[in-house]
């Protein structure tokens, strides 16, 4: 097994890295299409606004060669910004065109009264509890978010989970051996690092 | 609902921490990365590392400090005392940490709040406000250590720093800070409705009570609280454990999950 983390020069990889090196797994940053040679599992983190993640990833000539992963059904894992870019567009860079590999838009959330970002510990509830991505994990596991928009997925069968945050959200997608979430798993303790687990078993 | 969360604070310098802490089975208790591990251990929900000397030669020692923390914890780590630039947040962000507290800096260049921002994301860039009460529902900023007034209002300061791009503001009432009589309440209500943005309240935790007082009627997000875990006064489960019975959104300690 090697697990490539795609570094397009955002986000806090370290992190993804350290988590998967601490389940015991055989991880490295990639950056160049050539290093994905070799790979059985990829993950695409991200921190940062859309459109600055989407041109990064196409300037490192990896928008390309990271859909057709996706396509070929490899084992992929989107985390947070490395989620929204699955879509087809986010509200955040009008002008940016994601992966579009799932149906939808990234939309802000609605001014409610409540803080933005939405920041902390929530509850993330599985569609399907049954889904081996859950497997060991307490019901409705808590995991850290921190974003300001929100994916509008609107294909039902792509939703794996909903958290509850000034409206009912699709968090998580999976589709095939493609996981991808909203919340950070490497920074969410047991619980996240039981999911990365888990990912690696599908 | 998103959980309120608890957040030990350590002051570090010269890469140790400060005071230290009494943790029992700790074998170095002044070591800032075993201490993170055993809030690590005791899942709190974040962690917090101040440098509070803070020279740039100093910083060498604490993003080593940050990179060795960020192998064994797996919770959002805060590194505040000496970011300067938009350099120094790199640095910071590279080594492991997850946002940056800036402080005087901020006050002394607020562009680096709107370059920090722009360049790694509002979330990661938390702005810390010292502020002292200057007379009725009116505090000022100060700078070191609470020492220096910098002329500007706190909640005029809190506005604008949310404006620029801050994804969060720690809050310490210089008032209360040390005291263990409890957090600025109405300080922290003040802000906490000034601003869209989520703020940790600081300063003044001498008890449960008052976290969950700071928590409800200071309108927090998040408590941030030193000696009170440090010298086992309470554990962060004790915290938890409270706050639910006190009807506040709490992530469950895995035994409990």
């Amino acid at each position: 097994m090697q697990v490539g983390i795609v570094d397009y020069g955002r986000g806090n990889l370290h992190s993804v890295e350290n988590a998967f090196l601490a389940i015991g797994a055989n991880a490295k940053l990639v950056s160049t299409p050539e290093e994905l040679e070799g790979l059985t599992h990829l993950v695409l983190p991200g921190q940062g606004e859309f459109g600055d993640c989407a041109a990064n990833l196409k300037e490192r000539g990896l928008f390309e060669p990271v859909k057709n992963w996706i396509a070929a059904d490899k084992p992929y894992l989107g985390i947070c910004v490395g989620y929204q870019l699955l879509l087809e567009s986010g509200e955040e860079s009008p002008d940016a065109i994601g992966l579009g590999v799932l149906k939808g838009s990234c939309k802000r959330f609605p001014n409610v009264g409540l803080k933005i970002p939405h920041m902390g510990w929530n509850q993330v509830v599985p569609t399907d509890p049954s889904h081996p991505i859950w497997n060991e994990l307490p019901e409705n596991p808590f995991f850290y978010f921190v974003h300001s928009y929100y994916t509008d997925l609107q294909e039902q069968e792509d939703i794996a989970a909903h958290c509850d945050y000034a409206l009912n959200f699709p968090t998580m997608a999976i589709r095939g051996k493609l996981v991808a979430t909203q919340f950070h798993p490497e920074k969410s303790q047991h619980n996240g690092l039981q999911l990365l687990k888990n990912f690696l078993a599908l | 609902m998103l959980a309120k969360r608890i957040i030990p604070c350590l002051d570090v310098t010269d890469g140790r921490v400060v005071k230290g802490t009494n943790f029992v089975d700790l074998r170095d208790a002044g070591d800032p990365v075993e201490s993170a591990i055993a809030y690590n251990d005791q899942e709190a929900d974040e962690l917090v590392f101040l440098d509070i000397t803070a020279s740039s030669d100093e910083r060498n020692t604490m993003v080593d400090v940050v990179r060795r923390t960020a192998e064994k914890c797996f919770i959002p780590l805060t590194v505040g005392g000496g970011i300067r630039t938009v350099k120094d947040v790199r640095e910071m962000l590279l080594a492991g940490a997850d946002k940056v507290s800036m402080n005087s800096a901020a006050v002394l260049n607020p562009e680096l709040v709107d370059a920090g921002a722009n360049a790694y994301g509002n979330q990661c860039i938390v702005v810390a406000i010292d502020a002292k009460r200057e007379g009725n529902g009116k505090w000022g900023v100060y700078t070191h250590g609470g020492r220096k007034p910098v002329g500007l209002d706190v909640i005029e300061w809190a506005k604008e720093v949310y404006n620029r791009g801050a994804g969060e503001i720690l809050l310490t009432s210089m008032d209360a800070d040390g005291t263990k009589d409890g957090y600025d309440i109405e300080l922290t209500r003040t802000v906490s409705e000034a601003v869209g943005i989520p703020v940790i309240a600081s300063g003044g935790a001498g008890n449960l009570q008052h976290m969950v007082d700071v928590l409800k009627e200071g309108k927090a997000d998040a408590v941030l609280a030193a000696s009170i875990f440090h010298f086992g006064q309470h554990t962060v489960a004790e915290a938890k454990a409270y706050f639910a019975k006190h009807d506040i959104s709490v992530r469950p300690m895995r035994k409990d999950a």
